[in-house]
């Protein structure tokens, strides 16, 4: 009997016991909050964009403890030791997951604790569908230049909040996007709703306000922080497992600790940290199937960002490095016009690193090849501008190509011929031809063509000529 | 009406290929030739398509079967009288079945044959051969769809409305269908709608939709989870209809809140917009139809993916209301009535289950037999192919309308196993590919040489009529059934071989099942009356039901089932050495394995071999061109076929029809893991390489 114990209650954990139960796991399982508190199985941002109607319960039939705090995990025991109120407890384990979400490093602004330390009323730190509930009222700030203050602020304007965005930079996202781009981002979302503020800092909030550097006062009835997030290591270094950036795994996501296996954005893989909630999401059930027997092994998704929003379609592809290797190119087209742009990093006939804006047609099959390692194709301005693909160069088959008819197979000559033999009308072709007795699509092309053989039309072009 | 004005003695019969079973007259005779007009019947209302106009044709094919052939000593199959043939077949077969037990001995059946041979080789098997061993072609057309809409409805029926019904939609989502060349004369259905077709190829559906979903082959059912998620994100779902009408809705959107339209698009290549756009289209007023085909049911996945289009369809509140549903478009002749009268392993007629115990002793007692007589479930039809002559497998094959050699996956593995039999029977009208393989083939009538019934896509039980007899010593499958089983000890009177008499059983074994047809007759078919299963006998005749699910769904509680499926992506992915996508399919011109319409002229002239679909910069880069021979080679066998470059292909895709014998088979690369639910091999994705055929000129 494999005994499965998780550290973690948030999303990643959810999702993991969740498929471990569904891919046929019957032993013991169990889930371990590593603080006090209940969390909840769905991100925020989930959360944020379904209607208030839509809030799924967490999945049924899990055994999760939310009043422990995980103390240390023992393991030459294979058992982890917690409080669960006062009293310690031990918890012993075959399979140890360590599921942990990211911990946000907040900020020093006067005024977002209260007295007891805790997060004051109407600020909110995103990280689970129970942060939700903090959002109340008419206004709201989003403090942050990064994708998730990007969508969060987006789905705040969407739901109807006045929502300002505030960011240090410029335009938010202009390290990842480039200044063009930032722009044009920071435009879409004014567009949207969203008042965009960059180039400020908060000093302070007060209640139902927020304070800027240059004297501006925001409406922030709610102020959502969106810091930059460090993964919880603190148990595992404790535990003297290795870690670098994250807890390092392997393809089976093992940790050093063979019973020990690590998932989510604490996690390092190939030298990377698992980066955004599809990864997160694609670790839990790579790291069931792995433990229910159907094998299987984790291949990160090469970086990709791409914005959850709808003011703009967004993309950005691959690392800073991706973008300046000795053989690589870079293939920029900006259509300033129509708010388009798309910048390559290309080597040979594949596309390491890429951003795309305002290119829904494009971002899709680029993501796909470059995930894929595929070739791209040859006319790049087509697939980027979303041209009808050319015309197949040679004509092997002309007379297939002449079909107007091809439920029965009738070309435009066999039309042709009928017509000079007599069959003057649509029904009387049909009748020589059997054109238009099928699906019936053509009959518009048919009656277009007699009228064009028709003696009549040749007589008045005759006349007009 | 033609100038010639209406010829005599017309026969009102169907065209003998795909499930719309479109009306149609035939005059004229051997000697003149069969004439074949389209009648003004409701599915093809006057309309026809080449393989139907060009019908006739098959019943003058210059290799009829006319006489029984036996092959001798020498290896060569040779005339023989029926005595000698069926004495052959009888003998081996008792000779095998003292030797093996009955399961020594196997038959696969056919979604084309008629309701009544369908349900007499389901009784013969089980009873003349006592065997557990029978299964059928349609195991690889509709399996997952009938598996899904079993599961989300409690019954069975593909289209659960009408056809004429889809004239009043808005918006019809074709998912993995190719209507406009699988079944043309359905489009005029089609014409007041917007459509939204869901496909790898820009087929000629996808040329008329208002919106083309062109996703990598083998990631629909992400698409689908994609679909769900945003219907429920965005607003549009039918809260009040989930709530009233189904179950299961929160653990399967559980699954599709992961599917994130942007990360679908990431796994499919579908744009994010592209993705709400399609959803929006379905959710707004004015009717809806989510219909799928055989690009999302023939997978190792399709029971799921079926599924997940279903849930989408539940979701927005389509299914059981007048004006929208959900439906999947059966593809053989009679895959409908194919599928519910007990030559599937695991069923019983009346669409029963074959483990029900009250299901067995029903049958059992129409059959005059004891429920334990009856042999329990068997494998389904690759597992049965792949079993053949092989230790524990059956050492004789009966197959009845179906070519597997041509049509199976893994078409060398199938051929191989075929070879290894001590026996092969086939009957046919035409030397297919697995005939020329057998030990004895039985020549047997075809459509317009015979009666019956067959059961079209809407449920509706149709009158298949004879305009000519038999010719030579042909004889029809019934009769056939009857004598072998008479040479293997069974009373004669088990084994009707008047088609209405055995309808009737077929009446009675049906009764209470989920497709009743016990109060269908002749009479009333004859009579021009419009019948739908479930029709019970009643005092006063049962109207037949044209819509299903319009006040309670099937299941005992009334609701329907969402499912929680999920995304796991195909079986076999790509890698360097098999580095694109091959998917196979259909061509307008060609029926199943074609060894039918390859044999009509017309038909053969617009498609005359295999061919295989790709991109430019794929061709070019796998060192093909255009009109050139290629090979698409999988780590199973490759098929060699004639480029045909198409710039609206994916470029990780290639496309071949499975239409063609020999070397052109695209069975030959197609990967044979198979759906946990249905048994459904995964014809429409595997990994493959394409490269050019040296040495020969092209």
């Amino acid at each position: 009997m494999n005994r499965v114990l998780v550290l973690g209650n948030g999303p990643t954990a959810h999702h993991f016991a969740d498929r471990l139960r569904q891919h046929g796991h019957e032993g013991p399982l169990t889930l371990l909050g590593t603080e006090p508190g209940a969390t909840h199985h769905q991100a925020f941002l989930d959360a944020l964009l379904a209607p208030a109607d839509l809030q799924l319960p967490p999945p049924p039939g899990l055994d999760v403890r939310t009043d422990t705090r995980v103390v240390a995990i023992d393991r030459a025991q294979r058992r982890v030791r917690a409080l669960v109120g006062e009293a310690e407890t031990v918890f012993p384990y075959d399979t140890l997951v360590l599921a942990l979400e990211a911990r946000p490093l907040l900020p020093r602004l006067p005024g977002i604790a209260a007295p007891d330390g805790r997060l004051g009323p109407g600020v909110v730190v995103p990280r689970t569908a129970a942060d939700r509930e903090r959002i109340s009222g008419e206004s709201a700030v989003v403090l942050g230049g990064g994708p998730q203050a990007v969508e969060i602020a987006s789905a705040l304007a969407a739901r109807g909040t006045r929502t300002t965005l505030v960011c240090e930079r410029p335009h938010p996202l202009e390290e990842r996007l480039g200044e063009t781009c930032a722009a044009w981002l920071a435009e879409r979302l004014e567009r949207a709703g969203v008042t965009v503020l960059g180039g400020r800092t908060a000093v302070r909030r007060t209640p139902g306000r927020l304070h800027l550097d240059d004297g501006t006062v925001l409406p922030a009835d709610t102020l959502v922080l969106c810091p930059s997030v460090v993964p919880d290591l603190e148990l595992a270094v404790a535990a003297r497992l290795l870690t670098d950036s994250g807890i390092v795994v392997d393809a089976q996501l093992r940790s050093s600790d063979p019973h020990v296996h690590a998932i989510g954005p604490g996690v390092e893989h190939e030298g990377r940290a698992t980066e955004g909630p599809a990864a997160a999401l694609e670790q839990a059930d790579t790291l069931a199937r792995i433990l229910t027997g159907r094998g299987g092994t984790y291949r990160a998704a090469p970086p990709v960002l791409r914005l959850r929003i709808r003011a703009a379609d967004v993309c950005h592809i691959g690392t800073p490095a991706d973008f300046d290797g000795p053989d690589t190119r870079l293939v920029t087209l900006t259509d300033p016009k129509e708010r388009r742009y798309a910048r390559l990093a290309l080597r040979g006939e594949r596309v390491v690193g890429a951003v795309l804006f305002g290119l829904p047609g494009a971002i899709a099959p680029i993501v796909r090849s470059h995930r894929l390692s595929q070739q791209l194709p040859y006319d790049l301005v087509g697939l980027l501008l979303g041209w009808p693909p050319r015309s197949a160069s040679d004509a092997a088959e002309p007379e297939a190509r002449s079909l107007v008819c091809l439920c029965n197979s009738v070309t435009e000559t066999a039309l042709r011929q009928a017509w000079q033999a007599g069959a003057r009308t649509v029904p009387a072709l049909a009748t020589a031809t059997r054109v238009t007795t099928g699906c019936g699509g053509c009959g518009e092309r048919v009656r277009e063509l007699c009228a064009a053989w028709a003696p009549g039309r040749h007589t008045e072009l005759k006349d007009a000529a | 009406m033609s100038e010639l004005g209406p010829p005599l003695r017309e026969v009102a019969t169907h065209c003998p290929y795909c499930a719309l079973q479109c009306g149609t007259r035939l005059a004229g005779d051997r000697e003149t030739g069969v004439v074949v007009r389209p009648d003004d019947f409701p599915v093809n209302r006057g309309r026809l398509c080449q393989k139907g106009w060009t019908a006739p044709a098959v019943l003058s094919a210059t290799d009829r079967l006319t006489r029984p052939l036996v092959r001798r000593r020498d290896g060569r199959l040779a005339e023989a009288s029926w005595d000698v043939a069926l004495e052959r077949v009888a003998g081996e077969l008792r000779r095998i079945r003292a030797e093996h037990g009955p399961d020594g001995v196997a038959v696969f059946g056919g979604g084309g044959l008629t309701n009544e041979k369908a349900y007499l080789l389901g009784k013969f098997a089980r009873l003349a051969l006592g065997t557990s061993q029978i299964d059928y072609n349609g195991r690889f057309c509709m399996s997952s769809a009938a598996a899904a809409g079993n599961a989300a409805f409690g019954v069975d029926r593909g289209l659960p409305f009408p056809v004429t019904d889809l004239q009043g939609a808005r918006t019809v989502l074709l998912a993995g269908a190719n209507v406009a060349e699988t079944m043309p004369p359905l489009m005029q259905h089609l014409d007041g709608a917007e459509l939204i077709v869901m496909d790898p190829r820009r087929t000629a559906s996808a040329q008329r939709a208002a919106l083309h979903l062109q996703p990598a082959p083998g990631t629909d059912l992400a698409l689908a989870l994609g679909l769900f998620h945003i219907a429920a994100v965005d607003g549009l779902l039918d809260r009040n209809y989930i709530q009233d009408r189904t179950r299961g809705f929160e653990a399967a959107l559980r699954r599709a809140m992961d599917w994130w339209p942007e990360r679908v698009e990431a796994v499919t290549g579908i744009p994010a917009s592209d993705q709400r756009a399609a959803v929006h289209m379905l959710a707004r007023a004015g009717g809806a139809y989510v219909l799928t085909g055989r690009g999302v049911e023939q997978h190792s996945t399709g029971t799921d993916t079926v599924a997940g289009f279903i849930n989408l369809a539940l979701a927005l509140g389509l299914p059981g209301r007048a004006g929208s549903g959900y439906g999947c478009l059966t593809g053989q002749g009679n895959g409908q009535g194919g599928r519910e009268h007990g030559q599937k392993a695991d069923q019983l007629p009346g669409y029963r289950s074959i483990t029900d115990p009250a299901a067995r002793a029903h049958v059992a007692a129409v059959w005059g037999v004891a429920p334990q007589e009856l042999p329990g479930p068997g494998r389904s039809a690759y597992e049965l192919l792949d079993a053949l002559g092989g230790d524990r497998g059956p050492r004789a094959l009966l197959v009845f309308g179906s070519n597997p050699a041509v049509s199976a996956p893994h078409s060398t593995r199938v051929t191989e196993r075929l070879a290894a039999l001590d026996l092969l029977v086939v009957a046919d009208f035409v030397p297919s590919e697995t005939a020329r393989l057998a030990d004895v083939v039985l020549p047997v009538t075809q459509w317009a040489e015979e009666e019956g019934t067959l059961t079209n896509l809407e449920g509706r039980v149709l009158r298949r009529r004879a305009r000519l007899s038999p010719p030579g010593q042909v004889r029809s499958d019934l009769q056939v059934l009857h004598e072998l089983a008479v040479r293997l000890g069974e009373p004669a009177s088990r084994y009707p071989t008047v088609p209405q008499e055995v309808f009737d059983e077929l009446r009675a074994a049906s009764r209470g099942g989920r497709a009743d047809y016990a109060g269908i007759s002749y009479e009333r078919l004859d009579a021009g009356e419009s019948l739908h299963w479930p029709c019970p006998d009643t005092p006063d005749p049962h109207p037949g039901t044209p819509r299903l699910f319009l006040d309670r769904f099937e299941h005992p509680d009334g609701r329907a089932r969402f499912a929680a499926v999920d995304h796991q992506g195909p079986a076999e992915e790509l890698n360097p050495h098999y580095p694109l996508h091959a998917t196979t399919g259909r061509v307008l011109a060609h029926y199943q394995s074609g060894a039918q319409t390859r044999r009509v002229a017309e038909l053969n002239d617009a498609v005359p071999g295999p061919f295989v679909e790709m991109h430019p910069d794929t061709a070019l880069r796998s060192g093909v061109s255009d009109a050139g021979l290629a090979r698409v080679i999988s780590a199973r066998g490759s098929m060699t076929a004639r480029v045909r470059v198409d710039p609206t292909m994916r470029l990780d895709t290639v496309f071949a029809p499975f239409h063609f014998p020999g070397e052109g088979r695209a069975n030959l690369f197609t990967h044979p893991a198979l759906d946990p639910h249905s048994g459904m091999p995964s014809f429409k994705v595997c990994a493959v390489r394409v490269e050019p055929v040296s040495g020969v000129a092209p």
